[in-house]
């Protein structure tokens, strides 16, 4: 999450400050060459070899600095937008801490373990222990799920489709992020929950030794489902950026490896997923941001029982975001608080994860910036 | 440990571009072979055809027979991972793996055949960083990044890397273009002390290199560019340099043309 507003923040800042610094000089140069030419020798030059007569190097004296010009203009609007990110990540977190604060306060339970949530009820008890452990455990099967489907497409992609197929298959990926979650949650309640239902069962039968598939029925509206759902939604995040940069590998590198005699399996374990590793981490990191903020999805799917089980098969489960959707309408003032107070757990288990990645690329850098 | 390299009548293509025609050489064990010419004339094309690199390229495919000790490399039967491994190659560009280390760089070969044991990846690469005039320079980091080194140090790495699964044949192509003179020496000093034990076939710009480090040279050149490249001559570099057989060889040596 985090990683998403640092990204987006460069794009705002850096785009259009490039593009219109360039541009516009070159703009105003032009209207002034037209205006007054070469007749003013007091007028502020600009530094265009077209008013020295054509030598590059100019012949009369130094053109003056401008006092305030494009280039200041332009420096002041990039630094303002990139203050505004500052002062609107400030401007929330003190918004959502001043709202918490009273709701917590009030509390008559305790916040992290209890697992039920009742807090517009008086007095109010509320906890977010089912909650994480919902939003965890949601997004852990994500992952597992989507992380080896994912990147066995990004590589079938990059290395071993043709290419035109490789193409339309990158772009109906990628279609796959475009759909609305909304979507994604009325498919996962209407269609997908009947083979999950039966995959439940069959689990349930052959794998029930297992904590995981000990459940009793009903199955259906579980973490397991919310979870598949959440694999698909995770996937084209981390195909199309871990396909990005095992394509970027050098050739160079590759050819390495095949003239040291690697199979093509072998190329690729040796050239191209060491290459492509900061970036899979990333974008693994995107897809978990994804998972554990995902509301409306996980809000159809999953079934609405505060339990802490290692069961994933039973109706059952919550999650933060799922809880605030659900929550946030009937709320009354604690209730409100008491739910801004679980969405800033999900904030800090974000920040948490995005931490622990980047100090997973940090110890590499030696590696990987010297790859770059 | 080093072997006889023979083409008969190779041919490659980029898709249906030919790109040299009917080659016709071969190389003595223990040798350096240089090849020569213009730029766009195959060498580096039939240099990659050698070692089955040609066709890594898309579209890219090889006719003719290139016997190595009269096994012929291009038989439908034949693994080119073997034949890879068989000969080794050193490229233009400085190419380490970027994230490995140096020491992980030299044994990278040797792992892909399945070495595991510390001890022996630890022998072998020791003494392949030291037939590369390398050892000293990086026995003390060989857990930092191989690409962290200087571009004549890369080179030499590289060249440890080929050399360190014993390779029959060692195949170079412009390995010294990227450096500096003073690299482009240390890596020539290396030529002389390989050709001990390997065949070596380097393709080279430089017509000084090739008069000093071969043993024999080979003129590629095309008629004009479109042109499939071919050999125009083969002999002992002293031969091609003093008293060339053909007048476009002499064109080309003496800076006329090319």
């Amino acid at each position: 999450m985090a990683d998403r507003h640092s990204r987006s923040a460069d794009v705002n800042t850096g785009g259009p400050g490039v593009t219109s610094s360039h541009a516009r000089p070159v703009g105003a140069t032009a209207s002034t060459g037209v205006l007054d030419g070469r007749s003013g020798g007091d007028a502020p030059v600009p530094p265009d070899f077209r008013h020295n007569g054509g030598a590059l190097g100019g012949g009369g004296s130094l053109p003056r600095r401008k006092g305030f010009g494009a280039e200041n203009a332009f420096r002041g609007l990039t630094l303002a937008a990139g203050t505004m990110v500052l002062v609107i990540i400030v401007a929330i977190t003190v918004f959502l801490i001043a709202r918490a604060v009273p709701a917590l306060q009030a509390n008559e339970a305790n916040f992290l373990t209890t697992k039920e949530w009742y807090a517009t009820q008086t007095p109010p008890q509320f906890g977010i222990a089912a909650l994480v452990w919902g939003t965890v455990v949601t997004a852990v099967i994500a992952l597992l799920v989507a992380v080896p489907i994912a990147l066995g497409i990004a590589l079938c992609l990059s290395h071993y489709a043709h290419k035109r197929i490789a193409t339309i298959l990158g772009f109906l990926i990628d279609l796959l992020a475009a759909v609305p979650s909304v979507v994604y949650g009325l498919w996962g309640v209407m269609v997908f929950i009947n083979p999950v239902k039966d995959f439940s069962v069959w689990l349930n039968k052959y794998f029930s030794w297992l904590p995981f598939f000990s459940g009793e029925a009903p199955y259906g509206r579980s973490l397991l489902l919310g979870g598949l759902v959440l694999a698909i939604m995770v996937l084209p995040i981390v195909t199309s950026l871990s396909r990005e940069v095992f394509m970027q590998t050098p050739t160079a590198n590759e050819e390495a490896a095949l003239a040291l005699g690697a199979t093509k399996w072998e190329m690729i374990r040796t050239a191209v997923i060491p290459y492509g590793r900061p970036g899979v981490i990333a974008s693994v990191m995107l897809g978990l941001g994804r998972a554990l903020g995902e509301t409306i999805a996980l809000a159809m799917t999953l079934g609405f029982l505060n339990v802490i089980s290692l069961d994933v098969i039973s109706n059952g489960g919550n999650s933060i975001a799922a809880n605030i959707a659900n929550g946030f309408g009937e709320a009354n003032e604690i209730g409100r608080g008491a739910l801004i107070a679980s969405g800033l757990v999900l904030f800090t288990i974000t920040l948490i994860v995005n931490m622990i990645a980047r100090a997973i690329i940090y110890r590499r850098r030696e590696f990987t910036e010297s790859a770059a | 440990m080093a072997k006889r390299v023979e083409a008969t009548g190779v041919t490659a293509y980029y898709g249906s571009f030919k790109a040299i025609d009917n080659i016709n050489l071969s190389v003595e064990p223990k040798t350096v072979t240089a090849l020569i010419g213009p730029s766009g004339c195959g060498k580096s094309t039939f240099l990659r055809s050698i070692n089955r690199m040609h066709e890594v390229l898309p579209g890219a495919r090889v006719e003719g027979k290139l016997t190595i000790d009269s096994e012929n490399i291009y038989d439908k039967d034949v693994d080119v991972t073997a034949v890879r491994r068989m000969i080794g190659m050193v490229f233009q560009r400085p190419n380490p793996f970027p994230t490995m280390s140096i020491f992980d760089n030299v044994v990278a070969g040797l792992k892909l055949n399945g070495v595991r044991r510390k001890s022996v990846l630890e022998d072998a690469a020791e003494k392949a960083l030291r037939s590369a005039n390398l050892w000293d320079e990086v026995k003390d980091r060989l857990g930092k990044p191989g690409a962290g080194l200087s571009g004549g140090q890369q080179q030499r790495l590289c060249i440890a890397r080929t050399i360190a699964v014993e390779p029959q044949v060692v195949l170079m192509d412009e390995p010294c273009s990227a450096l500096d003179p003073i690299s482009t020496l240390a890596i020539e000093d290396l030529m002389f002390k390989l050709k001990d034990r390997y065949t070596i076939i380097i393709v080279t710009h430089n017509m000084q290199q090739a008069a000093r480090v071969s043993d024999r040279t080979a003129f590629f050149s095309i008629e004009r560019t479109g042109d499939p490249g071919r050999l125009i001559e083969y002999d002992s570099t002293q031969k091609i340099f003093s008293n060339p057989g053909q007048k476009k060889t002499e064109d080309y040596i003496t800076g006329r043309f090319g």
